[in-house]
């Protein structure tokens, strides 16, 4: 029998809750598929199977809130025999369906604790202590009545305005499913501020970060883009950050210790996701991975661009793109600043920072002229690698993007 | 097409694009990618909706030509005449 775990969805995750089954006991499922959705500080994420069987036992309640590697439902391979079919456990949606064993034998105390002891996360635990937060004057919104990171911080900003304590959208879950989601999305540019701020101040207190930046002169790759834009329609048309994805991860295969997470040591990682960050128009980011791009051609990389952007901005992405990317890049696009220094997102080991495309004064062979011109910058990871291995990237990534028809 | 039937599509248009934003407090002079906080993504789609609204079709040569509302209803209505 397999476990189906609460996926990890990132560093900043440490739980999530459940707000519908996809699936019911007795369904195939195959790798891929997508049995649940769960809300997190991220929105609502659209969670995929990455085992082929069938569905056993559902272990969770719909609208209940578990932390990163609960046990959510059981799936049996496809020599097992099931045994529980008989008996649906979820017919209909509703919270008194699940049998009560089931939910005892993944040890989830079905009544609050008693009230002599705080049911906390341990995160949540050390803000308050630095905070000097009392946890006890604090209503947990988890399970039993558990306080997790979120309540805290709401306290401490209750604590620092409150005037702007009455502003603060409850993350307490409805029973009404519908409700809850209206809620949540009222919640959520708040909430995703603070999965950044969090993640974020983990990276930069953790993670020895040293920083490079080169130029590159970019007007062969957008005369290429020009030239390569009139023979497509306007739906196909090439951004120009495309051909600089395209470059970076033709640059990773060569530096795998660039492509790689910090846990324990250097882990490589085979694939290379690239975390594209997009900034959401009410605040925050998200951070979808384009799966493979070294295999993916430019046109192909334009596509998934036009699939995860609106599908980010609606906050509607799937759990493979939230949590797998092994490298990340952030773009401002043109008109912005031209140089942009990123904060690695643990436990990825780099960042690729880059900035608007702008006319400068180009220096080459003892002539001067003016050339549509790219600062990129990477910010890595000390522990994982030297300034040296980040240069030799960088260079890299100039030189496919100086012959874009290699690319 | 008026041109402020052609101003009212427009303003549609971007709202689509950029749902928090208030397309109306443009004046004719704003740059509008800057005004509205429209970033390259969605510039790209809002051309793409253009083109579709208007039957025109926009070449990346012209995007210079439609960075403010006023020059932008005067490409619009140049190119419905042809």
């Amino acid at each position: 029998m397999v476990e189906f775990k609460m996926p990890s969805l990132g560093a900043d995750m440490e739980d999530g809750t459940l707000v519908e089954w996809l699936v019911k006991p007795g369904d195939i499922v195959k790798r891929g598929d997508i049995i649940a959705m769960v809300d997190t500080q991220k929105g609502l994420i659209d969670i995929e199977v990455f085992d082929e069987g069938t569905i056993a036992e559902l272990l969770i309640k719909e609208n209940e809130k578990v932390p990163v590697g609960t046990v959510m439902a059981l799936i049996a391979g496809s020599n097992e025999v099931i045994h529980h079919l008989e008996k649906p456990v979820m017919e209909q949606v509703s919270e008194t369906t699940t049998p009560k064993e089931v939910v005892k034998a993944v040890g989830i105390p079905e009544t609050p604790e008693p009230k002599h002891r705080i049911k906390a996360s341990p995160l949540a635990r050390k803000i308050a202590a630095d905070k000097g937060i009392d946890l006890t004057r604090i209503i947990g919104s988890g399970e039993g009545g558990a306080i997790s990171k979120e309540d805290v911080e709401k306290a401490i900003i209750e604590q620092m305005a409150p005037l702007a304590g009455a502003n603060i959208v409850s993350d307490q879950l409805p029973d009404q499913k519908a409700e809850s989601i209206e809620i949540k999305k009222g919640a959520s540019t708040e909430s995703i501020r603070m999965a950044v701020a969090a993640a974020m101040s983990k990276s930069n207190r953790e993670i020895p970060h040293y920083y490079l930046e080169t130029k590159i002169d970019m007007s062969k790759a957008l005369a290429w883009l020009m030239d390569a834009n009139k023979k497509r329609t306007l739906k196909q048309r090439l951004l120009p950050v495309v051909l600089i994805l395209k470059a970076i991860s033709k640059a990773l295969v060569e530096f795998p210790d660039l492509n790689s997470y910090w846990a324990d040591g250097l882990q490589h990682k085979e694939a290379i996701n690239i975390g594209f960050v997009i900034s959401l128009r009410t605040g925050g980011l998200m951070i979808p991975a384009i799966h493979n791009v070294n295999n993916l051609s430019i046109d192909e990389i334009m596509n998934s661009l036009n699939d995860i952007i609106p599908r980010a901005r609606a906050m509607k992405l799937r759990s493979s793109e939230l949590s797998e990317s092994t490298f990340t890049v952030t773009s401002l696009g043109e008109k912005n600043a031209e140089t942009v220094y990123g904060v690695i997102y643990p436990p990825q080991v780099a960042i690729a920072g880059i900035g608007s495309i702008t006319e400068q004064a180009w220096a080459e062979n003892g002539m001067l002229a003016v050339r549509p011109v790219l600062n990129i910058t990477l910010s890595a990871d000390h522990r994982a690698t030297d300034g040296a291995t980040g240069s030799r990237f960088l260079m890299a990534v100039k030189k496919y993007l100086l012959e874009p028809e290699s690319l | 097409m008026t041109e402020l039937e052609i101003k009212q599509i427009i303003f549609k248009l971007l709202k689509q694009i950029a749902p928090d934003s208030e397309p109306e407090s443009l004046m004719p002079d704003d740059l509008i990618r800057q005004k509205l906080e429209i970033d390259s993504y969605d510039a790209l789609q809002f051309v793409i909706a253009l083109d579709e609204h208007f039957g025109i079709q926009t070449p990346e040569e012209d995007y210079g030509k439609i960075e403010t509302l006023k020059n932008l209803t005067t490409y619009i209505q140049d190119k419905q005449f042809k």
